[in-house]
C-alpha cells in the first residue's frame, strides 16, 4: 500500500502540520529575511525539529535514527513545503546523511551520523560548478600530496553552504571533465584553512553559497567512499534529494493552490464571487488534476527509495520534472488569480513563487530530468 | 483508520492469483490470446454469431467459471468475488494476453446501475441475460438538442395508464443498429424543472415504432446512430427507480462510463502503436537518442504523463481498498481522454506522411489504424461528458467553487 499513507504516517503528518503552523509559519521566513538573519534559519527551531526526530527520520536506529523510511520523510517535507520552513532538513538530514550512510566508513558513520540525527552537526553538499545542474561537470581537483589530499576549485549554489559545519565536496581525482569516472567525495570542515565561503542571497530567502577551495589540505580519512568512485553513490544521493525536494514542492503547490481557491471564494467583482467565473474555474480544475497526478508520482517515488531502489533514477526524474512543472504552473496562476494584491510583498503568495523557482533549479531543472527520463527509457 | 490487509487475506489473494493464472493458462485457447481485429470482438445479443468456435469456447468457459462479471452477485450469475479478486483476474488475463470474451455495455454500464436501482424482477430479467451475452444493450441519453446540457432532453414518455407512450429521438446511440434493448432517459414530467422530470426507462428495440440510422464519422466509422421513437408503447414495469428520479440513476451510471473511458485505449481492437516503440522504428536516432528534439520532448512529456496516470490508477485502487477518498477518480476521465488525444497526435507526428494514409496500398495496417484512431480520439473528450463539463464538475464538486 505504497500510495496511501498508513496510520503512523498520517499521525506524523498531522503532528508536523500542527508544529510548523505554530512555530514556523511563512511569517517566520519573512522575519528571517527582513532581519537579515546571519544563519538564515532559526537554530532553536532546528533543535526542536531534531527533538521531534525529523533530522533522523531516514537513519537506522543504530545511528540514533527513527528508521521511518522515505514515505515518512515525505510527509514532513510536504508540510515544510506548505510553511516554506527554512531549515537544514534537506541539505543535512536527507542529502548529507544519505551520502554518509551510503558511502561512509563505519568509523565515519558511527562518529558523525548520531550527531546529524540529533541536529548537532549539519552537512552541505558542495557539487555544482556552473549555473545549471551538471553533476559530472566537475573541475574541482583532489590531488594526493603525501598522506594528504589537496582540494582546489570553485563551487556555486551550495544549499546551506554558508551555515553547514561540514561540507561534502565532490571533486575530481582523475578523469576528464564531464566523466562519471574519477569523482571523489570528501568531508571538509567549513572553517578549514583555504575554504572561503560567500553567502548568496537568493530569491527564496533561504541559504546558499559560493565556495572557493584554495590549497585545502585534508587527510585521506576525509574521503567518503573510495577515491575516484563516487559517481554511483552520488547519483543515489542526488535522487534521494530530488525525491525529498519533490515532496516539499508538492506541499508548496498544495498550499499556494488552496490559498488561491479560498481567495476565489471571497473576492467579489462585478457584484459576484470571482470563483463563479468559468474562465477561472477551468484553470483551477486543471491544476487540481495536475495535483492529483503529482501526488501519486511523489508517493511512488518516496516508496521506491525504500522498496525498489533499482527503479529510483526513473522515478526521481519523473518526480522532479513533474513537480518542477507543477510548482511553476500553480505559483504563476496563484499570483495571477490574486490579481493586484498577488504582486505585493505583503501577500505571502510571492514567497511561494520565489521558493518554487529556486526549488526548480536544485538538483536539476525540468529539461535535465526530461532528458534523463528519455535516456533511461532508451530514446 | 486504514485497515491494514491481514496476512491471511494476502496469502489467500496470492493463492487465488496462482490458481487464476493456472486456470487461464489451461482454459484460454491459444487463438484467444492473439491481438484482436474489430471483427474478433464478441458483443453478444439476439442476432450475434461468435467470430469463431474458439471464441465461443472461451466465452462459455469464462461464463461457467463466473468470471464474465466476477464481482456481481452469484444469484444473478456473477462470480460473487471481492474487488481484489476481480482485479487479480483482470491482471492475470492481461498477463496471459487473454481476449475480453464479451464486450458489453450491459456489463460496463447498465448492470451496475440495475444492481443498485433496479427491482428484483428487473434484476432477474436482465442481469443473467447480460452475463450470458443474450441481450446487447445501447444507451439513449443525448439528443440532437441536448448534448452537454443533457438535462434539457425532450424525448417524452407519457403516462397512458398501463404503459408509457414514447416519442422523440436519441443521438450517439452506440451500435444501436446492432442492439436489442436501449436504456433511455426520457421526460416524464414536462412541467418540472430540468433534472426533476426525467425517468430512466428500458426499451426493447424490437417494439413497433423504434427505428435507427447510422451516422458516419470523421474516422469513416459509423458506430454511432440516431434512434427514433414514434408512438412506442413501453410497459410500466420497464421503469428503473422512481418516476421522475431517473437523473440519479443516470448520474451513477455516468460514473461508470467515465471510469471506462479513462481506462480505454488498452482495449482497442485496432493495431495500437506504442509511441516510444514507433519512435525507434520511424525516427532517426543519434547515439541512442531521437534526433528530432521537438519530437523527443513531446514523447517524454507523453510518457511521463502516462506514467503519472498509471500510478494514479493504482492509487485510486489502493484508496478504495483502504476505504479512503481523494479527488483522484474525479479527474481521471479528463486526464485520461486528453492523454489519448495527445498520444494520437504524437503518433501522427512520428509516422509523418506514413501516418496519413486513409486506405489501400502503400501503408501497413498499423499505419492505417493509427490515422483512424487519431480521428476517433477526437470523440473521446466529447463523449461521456466533454472535457469542459469534466472541469465544471471538478470545480463544483471538488473545489466547491461558487456556481454562477
Amino acid at each position: 500500500m505504497a500510495l496511501v499513507l498508513n496510520e503512523e504516517q498520517r499521525f506524523l503528518r498531522d503532528a508536523a502540520r500542527e508544529f510548523l503552523n505554530a512555530n514556523a509559519p511563512v511569517e517566520a521566513l519573512r522575519k528571517l529575511r527582513d532581519d537579515k538573519d546571519p544563519t538564515g534559519y532559526s537554530s532553536e527551531l532546528w533543535h526542536q525539529m531534531a527533538e521531534l526526530g525529523w533530522a533522523s527520520i531516514i537513519l537506522p536506529e543504530e545511528y540514533g535514527g527513527l528508521d521511518f523510511g522515505f514515505t515518512g520523510l515525505g510527509v514532513v517535507m510536504e508540510e515544510t513545503g506548505r510553511t516554506l520552513t527554512a531549515s537544514p532538513l534537506l541539505a543535512s538530514a536527507v542529502v548529507g546523511a544519505s551520502a554518509l550512510l551510503l558511502a561512509g566508513s563505519e568509523k565515519q558513520k558511527s562518529s558523525l551520523l548520531p550527531k546529524v540525527a540529533a541536529g548537532e552537526l549539519t552537512l552541505a553538499l558542495a557539487l555544482e560548478e556552473s549555473h545549471h545542474h551538471r553533476p559530472t561537470h566537475i573541475n574541482t581537483t583532489a590531488t594526493t600530496e603525501g598522506a594528504n589530499i589537496v582540494l582546489n576549485g570553485r563551487k556555486t549554489f551550495v544549499v546551506d553552504g554558508h551555515s553547514a559545519d561540514q561540507l561534502l565536496v565532490v571533486a575530481r581525482s582523475s578523469g576528464e571533465a564531464e566523466s562519471e569516472r574519477g569523482l571523489s567525495l570528501l568531508l571538509v570542515p567549513r572553517d578549514a584553512p583555504g575554504v572561503s565561503v560567500q553567502r548568496t542571497i537568493m530569491a527564496d530567502s533561504r541559504n546558499a553559497a559560493n565556495i572557493v577551495f584554495e590549497q585545502v589540505s585534508v587527510s585521506s580519512d576525509a574521503l567518503v567512499g573510495p577515491a575516484g568512485e563516487a559517481w554511483a553513490v552520488l547519483e543515489q544521493v542526488l535522487d534521494r534529494g530530488r525525491v525529498a525536494l519533490a515532496a516539499e514542492m508538492l506541499g508548496l503547490a498544495l498550499e499556494a493552490f488552496e490559498r488561491t481557491v479560498a481567495y476565489l471564494k471571497e473576492r467579489e467583482q462585478f457584484g459576484t464571487l470571482i470563483g463563479s467565473f468559468q474562465g477561472l474555474q477551468h484553470r483551477a480544475a486543471q491544476m487540481q488534476a495536475e495535483l492529483e497526478l503529482c501526488r501519486s508520482v511523489v508517493l511512488q517515488a518516496l516508496s521506491t527509495v525504500d522498496d525498489a531502489p533499482e527503479q529510483l533514477p526513473l522515478l526521481a526524474s519523473l518526480a522532479k520534472a513533474k513537480l518542477n512543472e507543477l510548482v511553476k504552473l500553480v505559483t504563476n496562476e496563484a499570483v495571477q488569480m490574486h490579481g493586484g494584491i498577488g504582486v505585493t510583498d505583503e501577500l505571502e503568495i510571492g514567497f511561494f513563487l520565489k521558493r518554487a523557482r529556486v526549488a526548480m533549479q536544485i538538483f536539476g531543472d525540468t529539461g535535465f530530468h526530461k532528458d534523463r527520463y528519455a535516456t533511461l527509457c532508451g530514446y | 483508520m486504514t485497515a491494514p490487509i491481514r496476512r491471511d487475506v494476502l496469502q489467500d489473494l496470492d493463492q487465488f492469483r496462482s490458481e487464476a493464472r493456472q486456470w487461464l493458462e489451461t482454459n484460454c485457447p491459444e487463438s484467444q490470446r492473439q491481438p484482436m481485429q474489430a471483427e474478433d470482438q464478441y458483443y453478444g445479443g439476439r442476432n450475434a454469431r461468435f467470430p469463431s468456435a474458439d471464441a465461443q469456447l472461451w466465452f462459455e468457459r469464462m461464463r461457467d467459471k463466473g468470471w464474465i462479471c466476477p464481482e456481481w452477485p452469484t444469484e444473478y450469475g456473477g462470480g460473487g468475488l471481492t474487488p481484489q479478486h476481480a482485479k487479480i483476474i483482470k491482471e492475470e488475463m492481461k498477463a496471459v494476453r487473454a481476449r475480453t470474451p464479451l464486450y458489453s455495455l450491459g456489463i460496463w454500464m447498465l448492470g451496475p446501475a440495475l444492481l443498485e436501482f433496479g427491482n428484483e424482477e428487473q434484476k432477474q430479467q436482465h442481469i443473467p441475460a447480460i452475463i450470458n451475452g443474450e441481450v446487447r444493450w445501447c444507451q439513449g441519453y443525448s439528443e440532437p438538442g441536448s448534448g452537454s446540457d443533457l438535462a434539457s432532453l425532450q424525448c417524452k414518455a407519457e403516462d397512458q395508464g398501463d404503459h408509457f407512450l414514447v416519442n422523440g429521438s436519441k443521438i450517439w446511440t452506440t451500435a444501436a443498429d446492432k442492439s436489442d434493448w436501449i436504456f433511455c432517459l426520457v421526460r416524464t414530467d414536462p412541467n418540472a424543472k430540468n433534472q426533476e422530470g426525467i425517468s430512466f426507462l428500458l426499451i426493447d428495440m424490437d417494439d413497433p415504432g423504434v427505428t435507427t440510422t447510422p451516422i458516419e464519422l470523421i474516422s469513416g466509422e459509423s458506430e454511432f446512430c440516431q434512434t427514433f421513437f414514434d408512438n412506442v408503447k413501453v410497459p410500466k414495469s420497464n421503469l428503473v427507480g422512481e418516476l421522475n428520479q431517473g437523473w440519479s440513476v443516470a448520474k451513477a451510471l455516468l460514473v461508470h462510463e467515465r471510469k471506462l473511458m479513462s481506462e480505454l485505449g488498452s482495449e482497442s481492437p485496432r493495431e495500437v502503436l506504442v509511441p516510444s516503440a514507433a519512435a525507434r522504428q520511424y525516427l532517426d536516432m543519434v547515439d541512442g537518442k531521437i534526433a528530432d528534439a521537438q519530437l523527443r520532448a513531446d514523447l517524454v512529456d507523453y510518457d511521463m504523463t502516462m506514467h503519472a496516470i498509471g500510478l494514479t490508477h493504482f492509487r485510486t485502487f489502493e484508496e478504495k481498498l483502504a476505504d479512503t477518498r481523494s479527488a483522484a477518480p474525479l479527474v481521471m476521465k479528463y486526464v485520461g481522454t486528453e492523454a489519448e488525444k495527445t498520444k494520437s497526435e504524437l503518433l501522427l507526428a512520428i509516422l509523418g506522411s506514413q501516418g496519413l494514409g486513409w486506405e489501400g496500398e502503400g501503408f501497413s495496417q498499423a499505419e492505417l489504424d493509427t490515422l483512424r484512431l487519431w480521428a476517433m480520439s477526437k470523440a473521446m473528450t466529447i463523449a461521456g461528458g466533454t472535457s469542459e463539463i469534466q472541469l465544471n464538475v471538478i470545480a463544483k464538486n471538488v473545489l466547491q467553487l461558487p456556481q454562477s
